[in-house]
């Protein structure tokens, strides 16, 4: 899978930590950054592979199975479902109905939650790379939610790690799969 | 399968973090070295290791790579355990210290995130900083992986500081396809690394009550012979890295050998390189035997001492070799390739394949499984038509 975001935003965090948890669970994971000097603001990628044998491919994801969107502005910059695998999935942090965004964009399936109203709620901020793990597990239960603490603890510490377990758990309630 | 000493942990480690990680558990006593992308990482971890105890070493911040490199040098002549990292410009910055820790018999170890050189500027990965600092008597190793990285490391603080080898050794991971991927890493219990790696005995430290020199002044009539007493130690180095490797596979389970193969049996074509490239050129050649094509991978573990033996006993008798290289030597062609075709020129007729070169995947290019696979079609073709001088490109925009 491959997350679309700005930098500052943690999509390469969000790839790593779920690559922990994939891990932890004993299946077999890689995360990788879009590699190169990225600037905050620009649109930035990550890549996720997910699998329960060894991953020998080490190349950046051209067609991926799911596109997470952490920063909706991107959606009409780069337009990251354009490449996505047929009958793949999109998880969109929007204020915007899944309907809208299937319409519009011709995704076949699509994850959304107002992640970034989560985030400023519970974090305090508009960083939402963990809130959207929540909304990437509702849509594909390919780690269990609770795989994400020890990866959250080890990242954040005290504090502000069980805020962003909070904001994760609340987006993946709020999240609706279409 | 061999009995594994201790238990292995399975976590998610960073490429970086592998090498920090064996840096940890081979209880280095100092590290000197300057952040550069993509090796940064690397060394931002072991200063966190030292500042909170996970790892007691004195941590020499220097001014340069060139000062990193001095600084190790000074130490190891102390006899200490010694680390630096680097990686493309940095590297070339240290290049005039490199020969020295050869020349002087000191077992310096470095990790390099290999990267490309400017200009343009580009941080991404190649070897075309290995390829400029072939020559600097350094025993020097490619990794393919996370695991690979952290199990070679070790690998290299065992061979380098044998007192029959005493020679600095390097571990290559590409820069970005290794440094910076999250994967699973199987970590030994500490018992069993410091078992394959007990506290480093320097035969020659320098010490105020008994005074040497060491890499003074070599006139004309000496220096002769003390570069043919480098050249039999790293010659004589080859032999003590199999050994290495041996006791590794006995300690840890996994195997390493000079060279390497994926499928290579009975093939008619083998695709050789180095780095991490091989694993996707492994799905590359799984594609095509599923279609019934006899094509094998060949991957180069040891590129210095250059392990001429092994290379002729892979590729011996073998239609066509292929080889497949990050780096460019301007105006001759791929380096790589020029050493596997003077490795093979000895074979007799009839057993010496024909060799075809491309150079690609520079300043970071990705090359797909899918573009091995047209590799491999384009060597057939410049096989039929004859087209075997020279190189070419790969995924070239023109």
């Amino acid at each position: 899978m491959r997350i679309h975001g700005r930098g500052g935003q943690g999509g390469v965090t969000l790839a790593e930590l779920v690559a922990h948890a994939a891990i932890s669970e004993g299946k077999y994971a890689q995360s990788m950054p879009s590699f190169g000097p990225e600037r905050r603001g620009a649109p930035v990628l990550a890549f996720l592979r997910i699998s329960d044998s060894p991953i020998r491919v080490r190349t950046e994801i051209k067609e991926p199975d799911v596109v997470v969107v952490l920063d909706p502005t991107l959606l009409d910059i780069v337009n990251p479902t354009k490449d996505l695998k047929e009958g793949g999935l999109a998880v969109v942090n929007t204020k915007r109905s899944g309907e809208e965004i299937k319409e519009k964009y011709e995704v076949e399936r699509v994850a959304f939650v107002d992640a970034s109203s989560i985030a400023k709620e519970i974090l305090g901020r508009n960083i939402v790379n963990t809130t959207m793990i929540g909304a990437l597990l509702k849509a594909r239960g390919i780690v269990k939610l609770e795989s994400l603490e020890e990866p959250l603890q080890e990242r954040f510490g005290d504090g502000l790690a069980e805020k962003n377990m909070r904001a994760m758990r609340e987006a993946y309630e709020r999240t609706n799969v279409f | 399968m061999n009995e594994v000493k201790g238990m292995s942990r399975k976590v998610a480690l960073e490429g970086s973090h592998a090498v920090s990680e064996a840096v940890r558990m081979a209880d280095v006593d100092v590290v000197a070295a300057y952040p550069i992308t993509p090796q940064t990482h690397i060394v931002e971890r072991i200063a966190e290791m030292v500042a909170n105890g996970e790892l007691d070493a004195e941590f020499i911040c220097v001014e340069s790579e060139h000062s990193a490199m001095s600084a190790v040098v000074g130490a190891a002549a102390c006899g200490a355990r010694v680390f630096t990292c680097t990686a493309g410009q940095g590297l070339e910055l240290m290049h005039e210290v490199l020969f020295v820790p050869s020349a002087m018999r000191l077992p310096v170890v470095a990790a390099i995130a290999n990267r490309a050189l400017s200009a343009p500027l580009n941080v991404w990965g190649d070897h075309s900083d290995a390829m400029a600092v072939r020559d600097c008597g350094w025993i020097q190793m490619f990794a393919e992986n996370a695991q690979q990285a952290f199990d070679l490391m070790l690998c290299a603080y065992r061979v380098a500081e044998r007192p029959d080898v005493l020679l600095p050794a390097m571990v290559h991971l590409d820069g970005f396809h290794v440094s910076h991927v999250v994967e699973p890493v199987l970590l030994p219990e500490e018992g069993a690394v410091r078992e394959f790696l007990p506290p480093s005995e320097y035969p020659f430290p320098l010490d105020p009550d008994r005074p040497v020199s060491m890499g003074c002044y070599g006139p004309p009539y000496i220096y002769t012979e003390v570069k043919k007493a480098q050249e039999v130690a790293i010659e004589n180095a080859y032999e003590k890295i199999l050994e290495t490797f041996k006791e590794f596979k006995e300690v840890f389970g996994r195997e390493y050998r000079p060279v390497e193969t994926y499928r290579a049996e009975g093939a008619d074509i083998l695709l050789l390189m180095m780095g991490s490239y091989s694993e996707t050129a492994a799905l590359a050649v799984d594609a095509l035997r599923e279609h019934g094509e006899s094509v094998g991978l060949v991957k180069l573990r040891l590129w210095r001492p250059f392990p001429f033996e092994e290379v002729c006993r892979a590729l011996r008798g073998v239609e066509v070799v292929c080889v497949f290289e990050r780096a460019l030597s301007f105006g001759m062609g791929g380096p790589l390739c020029s050493e596997v075709r003077a490795a093979l020129y000895h074979l007799p007729e009839g057993k010496r394949p024909k060799v075809v070169s491309f150079v690609g995947g520079l300043g970071g290019r990705d090359v797909r499984a899918e573009e091995f696979e047209n590799v491999l079609r384009r060597t057939k073709e410049r096989v039929s038509s004859g087209e075997l001088e020279g190189f070419e490109f790969v995924g070239l925009r023109e």
